[in-house]
């Protein structure tokens, strides 16, 4: 076997320019594998990233009925709404909780100084900050006692004080939002954007004063988070009865876990990977295909050599062996070839444009360098048979 | 394996027998009887040229004799082997162990150096590499292209294309070279010391040397000439002068 891989190496030594031409269908291919897989496998990773980020062990409580499961009518749109009421008994009743916050959300134009800005208008209580690991650089965040006393107080995002206050100090001064006039009490610190939203582009205020400025009497959403996330499956049934009891064990709400999302995004960005691998098989099968190609011509012109073999003793599984290997060495030097290109433009992304998501993970470089080698044994066996079934005689007197 | 395993044919006893033997091909519809009836037996350490026009028979005989066909029907036993009898893996080893061809356009693997060339036959004996290059330097030496070790074949005359096939026909220590219009390519100069090579190797190596040929400088200087005309035997003995 060894004696025909050596021999294999030396044929493609004999004819180089062409060897190279050859591989280049593999190459491409294993190349275009590695980096859609790469891409596909990266934007997983980054919503991973990005959804974790959003919080430890986080759910999300909405009003309405999402989902339908058993008989009955479906839930129409008399949902019945979240209310401050609904937290306060989470508060109090929820034992495997970590924290809890209500949340309003509205949009509005921040003034300052004659310089207007239009943004969104986050109201939550003070665990939002836990919650969903974000934290003030500078003041205070929203605190309980401006929640109960409806303060006019706000915390601004980096966009916003660049925006309206330049180099001025904003803590301690007072902006307009939509009607009402807040005092600046804490400056969030930097955050960048999350799945694209940019978080430094908020204005937080007490829950409370923000259904006083929109003028309204129920929550857009409450967030919680459960203790561990051994607790969470536990916690969400926890709050789950806890609503339930105040609605007469109706299931007017809707609990989404961080997990129920990242399985979201997760078998999206899976079904994308999945694609771009197909995609990108495309390329390898055309790489095949020229490799048969080549391979047919060659057991032609190479008719002569073949008789001669077969004169000074070759068998037929000897003519087989050495043109499927062939095959096989072209096929699996252009996938190893493919793979480093693509791995070092992976690493070259990495390094240079950290922005870009790609990873390159030790299942697709087996992938790759095993689908050319795959593909290597597939166009190889029908130029093999042929050579290998050639009349000696014929091969010999072949011109 | 090699002339002095034990196996070994002495000197003088039968190498290759042939019995009322017949090769019969289609074309197209039409069937050609290449050869029909055949009878001769060539001992150990003979020195015979087949002869005959063309379209006798000549080329058929040639492939027969050397395991590359088979017969279809008679007999055809080489080294006591019925040929006829063995499937390709057999039939390959036969001709490995056996025989040495030497053909018409030399036939030598393209970019290939001439020690790889030779040392070919080796390989599919099952020979280690090391080994394979010295018996190969040894052929090469034998044939006079000692000097000529790395080249490849198209930095090479003609005469030494065909010395270099004669090397690789030898390398295995065959009982039977045979050789296919061996100076068919070359010069007349060139083809005469191609000939002395054969009649060299007849008589220091001891090894059967069968030539196909149709060039008459070549064939009286055999000692047994065996003339085929329309797939039969029409002479057999030594040679006619005249011719």
């Amino acid at each position: 076997m060894f004696e025909h891989i050596l021999s294999a190496f030396l044929a493609l030594k004999a004819n180089k320019i062409r060897a190279a031409l050859t591989m280049l269908g593999v190459v491409i291919g294993v190349l275009a594998v590695t980096l859609l897989v790469g891409v596909g496998d990266g934007a997983r990773i980054y919503l991973d990233e990005q959804i974790s980020g959003l919080g430890t062990n986080l759910m999300t409580i909405v009003p309405g009925r999402r989902e339908t499961r058993g008989f009955g009518p479906p839930a129409g749109n008399t949902a019945r709404p979240l209310v401050m009421e609904d937290v306060e008994a989470l508060e109090r009743q929820g034992s495997l909780l970590r924290g809890i916050s209500p949340m309003v959300m509205g949009g509005g134009a921040v003034r300052y100084k004659g310089r207007t800005r239009d943004t969104m208008v986050l109201g939550v209580g003070p665990a939002f900050s836990d919650l969903r690991n974000m934290h003030v650089e500078r003041g205070s965040f929203v605190r309980s006692e401006d929640v109960d006393s409806r303060r006019r107080v706000c915390v601004l995002g980096r966009t916003i004080v660049k925006e309206l206050f330049g180099d001025e100090n904003p803590l301690g001064q007072t902006v307009r939002l939509a009607d009402g006039r807040f005092r600046v009490v804490g400056l969030m610190e930097e955050r960048g954007t999350s799945l694209g939203f940019d978080l430094n582009d908020l204005v937080f205020i007490p829950v409370t004063s923000a259904m006083d400025l929109f003028n309204q009497d129920h929550l857009s959403q409450v967030l919680a988070s459960a203790r561990s996330k051994e607790d969470a499956p536990a916690a969400a049934e926890e709050i789950e009865q806890i609503l339930a009891r105040r609605r007469n064990g109706e299931k007017t709400f809707t609990i989404q876990s961080q997990d129920d999302l990242l399985k979201t995004f997760g078998a999206l960005t899976a079904a994308m990977t999945l694609m771009l691998l197909a995609i990108a098989s495309i390329s390898l099968v055309v790489g095949g295909i020229g490799i048969m190609n080549i391979m047919l011509v060659s057991v032609r012109e190479r008719t002569r050599e073949i008789g001669v073999r077969r004169a000074v003793g070759a068998t037929k599984s000897d003519i087989l062996w050495q043109f499927l290997l062939e095959s096989v060495v072209i096929s699996s030097t252009g996938g190893a070839v493919g793979l480093g290109l693509g791995a070092s433009i992976v690493l070259l992304l990495k390094r240079f444009a950290p922005s870009v998501p790609v990873a390159l993970s030790p299942w697709i470089a087996a992938v790759a360098f095993g689908s050319s080698f795959v593909v290597g044994v597939f166009s190889g066996v029908v130029p093999a048979r042929r050579a290998a079934e050639l009349d000696p005689v014929d091969a010999l007197r072949y011109e | 394996m090699s002339a002095e395993d034990a196996d070994s044919i002495a000197i003088g006893e039968p190498l290759m027998e042939l019995t009322d033997l017949h090769r019969t091909f289609m074309m197209g519809d039409e069937e050609v009887r290449a050869l029909r009836g055949v009878n001769f037996t060539i001992t150990k350490g003979e020195y015979v040229c087949i002869i005959g026009p063309s379209g006798s028979g000549k080329s058929t005989m040639m492939y027969v004799l050397g395991c590359l066909d088979t017969p279809s029907q008679g007999s055809y036993r080489l080294a006591g082997y019925e040929v006829a009898e063995l499937d390709d893996p057999e039939l390959a080893a036969l001709r490995n162990r056996y025989i040495g061809f030497v053909f018409q356009a030399f036939n030598l693997i393209p970019r290939t150096t001439t020690v790889d060339n030779v040392a070919l036959p080796l390989r599919y004996a099952g020979v280690g590499v090391r080994e394979r290059r010295k018996r190969a330097e040894e052929a090469l030496t034998r044939v006079g292209l000692g000097h000529r070790l790395d080249h490849t074949p198209d930095r090479l005359s003609g005469g030494e294309r065909q010395r270099v096939a004669i090397a690789r026909a030898i390398v295995t220590k065959p009982e039977l070279l045979l050789c296919d219009e061996p100076t068919g390519n070359l010069d007349s100069r060139v083809g005469a010391e191609i000939t002395k090579l054969f009649e060299d190797l007849n008589s220091e190596l001891g090894v059967t040397v069968v030539i196909v040929t149709h060039d008459p400088n070549l064939a009286k200087r055999a000692k047994r000439n065996i003339k085929l005309v329309d797939g039969q035997v029409v002479y057999d003995g030594p040679p006619q002068e005249g011719r």
